[in-house]
């Protein structure tokens, strides 16, 4: 069966703090990979299969730039070239494991776990504000027992807010509220304003101030599995919907997800406000609220997941809410498609 | 029928099965073969080959061959050269036809091309070539630096000229011997800026000057990074007898069978992986030699095969004399 993530894209691998000296195994879209440093700092990722007996790399130990295999001492160097073999005199010449595109850009670690020929660090997806000296905020990872679509798809409908995080962030408005979704080449948003309305327990908290609000959010998915979400809350009548959003609060909530196996996944997340910038507490109030919402969706995800399974023969039922879901599957199907049937994408030789 | 090696089931090669779908001449002894693979299959990335499992008179033996390109996931294109002096594969793959089966191996790779350099050369001598197509194609679409010698005796014995004429431009100079342009050491890398990487797939005698050479200009050995096949030597292979005293065998090896084969074929019980001259394990001690040892391997060291007491029976040849030759039975 063909895989259910495209392979000839970026996929988050670590945030950038967590890749430090040691090294770090993680399944990327099916690809096990032990990620390292260099001494410069550049980001390594190997295949985590020692070429000579398939132990996992990320056993053995990492000296100065190379990494030693933890079964015969086989050591590779970053570029995945075998340099020293034991108890023989050269070294044979096929030895290596193979070395995957990475690049660090806004706070992760991307890997390409495709065709290295075609990994362009320009099509990176935009998640800018990660790291941007303007917004500072909390950030997570999960490894998740579902399948990366449906976080995917949770994120890009955010009706099930009211139903899953009403402690929180979700109120009967965003169910009641309209919607708009467009869809551009292989990005989707989606756009809710919810006018006039009083406002959920969150953000009533973090605006601070009484009063009836507009709140809004404005989903942008970048394919195959990045979801950036512009959200917050502004007094009612003080024009946020027209721009001015300077008697509100505005948050950007960035996820990103990786899928590991078919059912399961990595989540990367992160929430940055441009405001109060050096509150460490407020950061860290945000990172434990964040707590009770993400297990929120970790319960329905993994349940879903289970219930997929236990269901081979169901499909799902696509309603209107689904819209952004729906365009979403069909980009990834079709970045799917394209590398399972076309030519060589790097074109026929003649 | 067994293979010739060990090596089928649950080792490094995971074996498949695949159907001859296409068949075409591109120059007078390099024939072009699309093979369909049963099932998809992940392409491999520039520099992957499949191995295949051929007939050789009776046996199956094992070949390697670099993928050109890929159509699909499914059906890799390769080029192999007849050898009328080889070792039987290629003449048995040359007899293949359109709709023949083949057991094949998924797609590995050999080298593993490191896109992120300072500059890449490629180093092709005749039929190598074909493991340095997919890198310089998937070179030349990244941009960056880049070079292609082509080494052959004439032009119509080059296989993809017109192609990579048409990819590389002036990048691929061609190296007639025909037309007096040979390709020397350590010229054709003298402009390779420093921390450059060079790839090289030819002759071994081709592979091995360019290695001493880059290694007395003091660059990395890592950097120079080689495909082997263990399809040529030092000098034209010839028949020649070996004897194995502990067994009381003595066989005629002809000038188009291995060592390894000829001892499988007269029962010695081997053991042999890569069957291309670089793993080591079909490798045996060497009592006695008449005349001289066409050393083929990748794996002895240059001081071993100066001593000449141990020799890689998958590849390589004995000239000029008998060769005396122990047994892993003992």
């Amino acid at each position: 069966m063909a895989a259910s993530f495209p392979l000839d894209t970026w996929y988050a691998a670590a945030w950038s703090h967590a890749l430090g000296a040691e090294l770090l195994a993680r399944e990327i879209a099916g690809l096990r990979v032990v990620l390292y440093r260099r001494a410069d700092g550049r980001p390594v990722a190997l295949d985590d299969a020692c070429w000579h007996r398939l132990l996992p790399l990320s056993m053995g130990r990492l000296d100065g730039e190379d990494v030693v295999c933890g079964y015969h001492g086989l050591r590779f160097d970053p570029d995945g070239r075998c340099v020293f073999m034991p108890s023989q005199e050269t070294v044979n010449p096929s030895a290596h494991v193979p070395a995957r595109p990475v690049v660090e850009r806004h706070g992760l670690v991307w890997l390409w776990p495709g065709d290295p020929a075609l990994a362009d660090p320009a099509t990176v997806p935009d998640f800018g504000l990660a790291d941007h000296p303007g917004w500072v905020g909390p950030d997570r990872e999960y490894a998740l027992a579902c399948g990366f679509q449906l976080v995917v798809d949770n994120l890009l409908d955010l009706t099930h807010e009211t139903f899953v995080h009403a402690s929180s962030i979700g109120n009967a408005a965003v169910a009641e509220a309209p919607f708009e979704t467009t869809h551009r080449g292989t990005e989707v948003s989606l756009t809710r304003w919810m006018t006039d309305i009083d406002p959920p327990p969150f953000f009533a908290a973090h605006l601070g101030r009484p009063g009836r609000v507009d709140r809004w959010q404005i989903i942008r998915y970048q394919a195959p599995a990045t979801v950036t979400i512009d959200v917050g809350v502004a007094l009612t009548g003080t024009g946020a919907p027209q721009g001015d959003r300077s008697q509100g609060i505005t948050m950007q909530v960035m996820h990103t997800v990786t899928p590991s196996t078919e059912g399961t996944c990595r989540f990367f997340w992160k929430l940055v406000r441009d405001y109060s910038l050096d509150d460490p507490s407020l950061t860290r109030r945000l990172f434990e609220d964040s707590e009770t919402v993400l297990a929120e969706d970790k319960r329905i995800l993994e349940a879903q997941q289970r219930a997929l399974e236990a269901h081979p023969d169901r499909a799902f039922y696509d309603l209107n809410i689904d819209a952004a879901a729906v365009w979403s599957r069909r980009i990834a199907e079709e970045m799917i498609a394209a590398e399972a049937d076309g030519p060589a994408p790097t074109g026929p030789l003649a | 029928m067994t293979p010739a090696t060990r090596a089928v089931p649950g080792r490094r090669s995971r074996w498949t099965g695949a159907t001859v779908a296409a068949v075409e001449g591109l120059t007078r002894d390099v024939r072009r073969l699309e093979l369909q693979f049963d099932e998809a299959v992940e392409r491999s990335a520039p520099g992957g080959h499949v191995d295949v499992l051929i007939d050789v008179r009776g046996r199956l033996e094992r070949r390697s061959y670099s993928v050109v390109e890929w159509r699909g996931t499914g059906r890799a294109v390769i080029a192999v050269k007849q050898l009328t002096a080889g070792r039987g594969g290629s003449v048995a793959m040359h007899a293949l036809v359109p709709g023949d089966r083949l057991t094949v191996s998924r797609p590995e790779h050999l080298v593993g091309l490191t896109l992120d350099a300072p500059a890449h050369l490629l180093v092709a001598g005749g039929i190598g070539i074909t493991a340095l197509v997919g890198m310089a194609r998937a070179l030349a679409v990244r941009g960056g630096p880049l070079r292609l010698l082509y080494a052959v005796r004439t032009r119509e014995e080059a296989p993809f000229l017109d192609q990579l004429r048409d990819l590389l431009g002036p990048r691929l100079e061609l190296h007639c011997s025909a037309e007096g342009r040979r390709l020397t050491f350590p010229a054709a890398f003298a402009d390779l800026p420093p921390g450059g990487l060079a790839y090289v797939c030819g002759p071994l005698l081709m592979q091995e000057a360019m290695r001493v050479a880059w290694e007395e200009s003091g660059r990395e050995p890592r950097h120079l990074r080689s495909e082997t096949f263990g399809s040529s030597g030092s000098f034209p292979e010839e028949a020649f007898t070996v004897r194995v005293p502990r067994l009381g065998v003595e066989i005629d090896v002809p000038s188009d069978r291995s060592v390894l084969a000829a001892l499988q074929d007269a029962g010695v019980e081997m053991i042999a992986e890569c069957e291309r001259g670089e793993c080591g394990l079909c490798v045996l001690p060497v009592l006695a030699a008449e005349g001289l040892l066409d050393h083929r391997d990748v794996f002895l060291s240059a001081r071993q095969k100066q001593a000449g007491d141990v020799f890689c029976t998958c590849v390589s040849r004995a000239v000029g004399g008998a060769l005396t030759l122990d047994t892993f039975d003992r």
